[in-house]
């Protein structure tokens, strides 16, 4: 084509992307490093918000850290932004693990469709960085934070600073996307120090550099942003942090056409919460969708809920994860999978906010324990009924987004296998699964009584019977239909009663029994003198295999 | 040639097509670790390779659905990864894996084998002629089962195996980021030469795997260890 000028539509459209390409970029490299699985459900009908087809969660404090240090600015030549991954352990050292940079460089593409090829690659790019967060060794440190240490980010925009990395810090690339204003690079340097760090557990001794780090002190850009713990807990301090945060989303709903190639519909629509009714800019084409965005998530395990927004001050805070509150004096509250591995604690400090915030703010606990309903319905494509579907337009929308909380191999926790959970007793989950072996078990289903009456059986029953009024056979029973608490016919083959009555008449122990022992006593006394003389016959072959031994 | 006869195209066994960029990975895993392995592959190509449902509307615009994922941890590697949230596609690899798995171990060889990931394009053809499937990248892991003595060697392995995972996904992304051939975007009546329209939730480009066991010398176990695992068409 003849025109090498970008279109102004198609710069808008560049400049819009590389603008959510930046912040889901700090989405997905922050949740990474949260010290939890994360995991987003597929969704077959495009409901709009879904930048790049991917559902990666917006978490607001999290986007809120990233535009304030974009603050207006797209990455360019010189002008990158960074996430800065770090490690504070409890008694205060810190640490810089990984530096991940999006940055921009002067090669340019001209040729390549924007709002069509650019826009596929980016969520390629995406999809690249989700796999790459997984393998650098600050990945493993992360899920075992909580107790010891803790991961924090921060976010800057500028020049790229690597020197806290130590030395011999690796660096892998992520990928690259060119565009028609230069190509976007996403890479990763990380401190490979703590390679061995990730086999063993964090040891309270200094920093493995030998030196404490204080990064606070000699950080070269004080008026950046601070440090954010990754998981980060709302305590009474923070909730005043966004007090007037206007949270505006953006949302994007792209159509693509095959004819003629890479013609993109492309919707956005913004809206505010704090204000009645959606501001719609930018429109190209009719609005989709008012929303704010919708993840297509499970409910059946519940960690995190924001707080409802745009009900005045006292809602806005931001919590990210909850489980007890992190405030300045004690940083290291922050729990997390940790070592323990399990259910967090109930939070010590309810989340700021009202009431109703309160009973949201705090369901991260309820909902890990394992509904044995539907374990695997995260994975169900009929897509649980989310809180946005039928509110369109509503600017006052609770966001129910939820992450998903699995147990796994950083978690040192037996997996539950809550198969019975749906029995309406308690303790169910811990009767025995499988009734076919209950009939087998002779715990359960001891062998019958032998018939013949040995004179220790005998006097057993005497001794029984003058404490108890059951009788030595089921005789002198009354039959009742006996149903003692906690039990249940289908689990175990028997009632609490005839278990009772099994077990007051055990079969005799046949080595107790006189005549038996007196018996084989005898036989083997008078097999002796025969056993001698055998030995005796044999024994230059018992020398022969002695000698070999020596 | 191919088992699957009238609807399947033209064998893929044969070396790649030109044009069909090939990828190879080695590992050497414990007996265990064999389904981990190879699954934690095969998700990280097939997240590259898995688009959101199409859903194509007027004037041949389309739409596209939401990709979810999710973190998977392995159990017998120390070793975590991330995969496309589609129950039927990981179903169809655990189930692909496993028979690889199952192979491997009554092959009764020296515990060398390899898995094929293809992706590839349907050309229809005018009858009698069947349709031909243009593989455009082929992705094959080597396995190498290895046998260890006792607990302290296991844990080793759990490490070694997890740092070299994290190898293979690092070279894996660097291929997919090339940016190299593409099959370019399809009508609404070529989507099905392209892509994998069956499942519920994703779309990946359309594929197939298959495996071979080797013997000590390289060269393929003459029985029929050899299968094509189709998931794509229905049959």
């Amino acid at each position: 084509a003849m025109d090498t000028d970008l279109s102004s539509q198609d710069r808008k459209d560049l400049d819009k992307f590389i603008k959510f390409f930046a912040l889901k970029t700090v989405q997905v490299i922050v949740q990474a490093r949260l010290g939890e699985k994360i995991c987003t459900r597929s969704s077959s009908s495009p409901t709009g918000s879904d930048w790049f087809n991917l559902a990666i969660k917006d978490i607001p404090e999290v986007t809120h850290e990233a535009k304030k240090a974009l603050a207006g600015q797209l990455p360019a030549v010189g002008r990158s932004m960074c996430v800065e991954i770090s490690l504070k352990t409890s008694e205060g050292d810190s640490m810089e693990l990984e530096i991940w940079c999006l940055e921009m460089n002067e090669k340019c593409d001209k040729e390549i469709k924007v709002s069509y090829t650019v826009y596929n690659r980016l969520s390629l790019l995406l999809k690249s960085l989700l796999a790459i967060t997984r393998v650098t060794p600050a990945y493993r440190l992360s899920r075992k934070q909580g107790h010891e240490y803790v991961i924090l980010y921060r976010i800057y925009f500028g020049e790229v600073q690597l020197s806290g990395l130590g030395e011999g810090f690796q660096t892998v690339r992520v990928g690259t996307v060119g565009t028609p204003v230069g190509t976007i690079t996403l890479s990763c340097a990380y401190r490979i120090n703590l390679a061995f760090m990730s086999t063993r557990q964090f040891e309270r001794t200094p920093p493995i550099m030998g030196i404490i780090i204080d990064h606070f002190v000699d950080r070269p850009y004080p008026s950046s942003s601070p440090m954010h713990p990754c998981n980060y807990r709302a305590g009474e301090d923070n909730a005043a942090v966004y007090p007037s945060v206007e949270d505006s989303q953006e949302v994007c709903t792209t159509s693509f056409s095959t004819s003629p190639p890479s013609q993109c519909v492309f919707t956005v629509t913004k809206a505010h919460f704090q204000t009645p009714p959606p501001v719609v800019t930018d429109t190209l084409k009719v609005p989709v969708m008012g929303l704010a965005f919708s993840h297509q998530l499970s409910s059946s395990r519940l960690s995190y809920q924001p707080a409802a927004l745009g009900v005045g001050s006292a809602d806005m805070g931001y919590p990210v994860l909850f489980a007890g509150g992190l405030n300045a004096a004690h940083p290291h509250q922050l729990i997390g999978p940790g070592k323990e591995g399990g259910v967090p604690p109930i939070p010590s400090q309810p989340a700021h906010g009202t009431q109703a915030d309160q009973e949201r703010m705090c369901t991260p606990l309820d909902g890990v324990h394992y509904s044995a309903a539907t374990p695997s319905s995260s994975e169900d494509t009929e897509t649980v009924s989310n809180s946005s579907e039928g509110k369109c337009g509503s600017p006052h929308d609770l966001l129910e987004t939820i992450f998903i909380r699995k147990v796994g191999a950083f978690v040192n926790k037996p997996i539950n296998q809550v198969t019975m959970a749906n029995l309406d007793i308690p303790f169910a989950m811990f009767a025995p699964k499988n009734v076919e072996l209950e009939d087998n078990d002779p715990m359960v289903n001891p062998p019958e009584s032998p018939e013949t009456e040995s004179p220790l059986q005998g006097s057993l029953h005497s001794e029984g019977s003058s404490g108890s009024s059951t009788g030595n056979t089921h005789d002198d029973f009354v039959m009742i239909d006996f149903k003692p608490a906690f039990s249940k016919d289908d689990i175990l083959p028997m009632d609490l009663g005839t278990f009772y009555r099994e077990f007051q008449n055990p079969p005799q122990l046949s080595s107790l029994s006189i005549d038996i022992g007196a018996q084989s006593m005898a036989e083997d006394l008078d097999s002796l003198p025969e056993k001698l003389a055998v030995h005796e016959k044999n024994v230059k072959e018992f020398d022969a295999f002695v000698e070999t031994l020596q | 040639s191919c088992p699957l006869s009238t609807r399947c195209c033209a064998p893929s066994s044969a070396a790649p097509a030109m044009n069909c960029r090939a990828e190879v990975l080695e590992v050497s895993v414990e007996g265990r670790q064999v389904e981990e392995a190879m699954l934690a592959v095969l998700h990280t190509v097939l997240l590259h390779r898995s688009t959101g449902k199409f859903h194509y509307k007027k004037e041949g615009t389309y739409s596209i659905g939401t990709v979810g994922t999710q973190d998977v941890d392995c159990d017998f590697i120390d070793f975590a990864y991330v995969r496309v949230s589609s129950e039927e596609l990981d179903r169809a690899l655990r189930k692909a894996v496993g028979e690889f798995k199952d192979a491997l171990r009554s092959s009764g060889s020296d515990g060398m084998g390899q898995i094929s990931l293809e992706f590839y394009q349907k050309k229809k053809s005018r009858w009698p002629f069947s349709d031909e499937c243009i593989p455009w990248e082929l992705w094959t892991i080597k396995v190498n089962v290895v046998n260890l003595a006792n607990e302290q060697e296991r844990q080793i392995c759990r490490e070694k195996v997890g740092e070299k995972l994290c190898e293979k996904i690092i070279n894996i992304v660097e291929v997919m980021n090339r940016h190299e051939y593409l099959p370019k975007m399809p009508t609404q009546s070529e989507v099905d030469n392209v892509f994998d329209t069956s499942l519920k939730d994703v779309q990946p480009y359309l594929y197939k795997i298959s495996y071979q066991i080797t013997d000590s010398l390289g060269t393929s176990v003459t029985t029929t260890m050899r299968r094509l695992i189709k998931d794509t068409l229905a049959l």
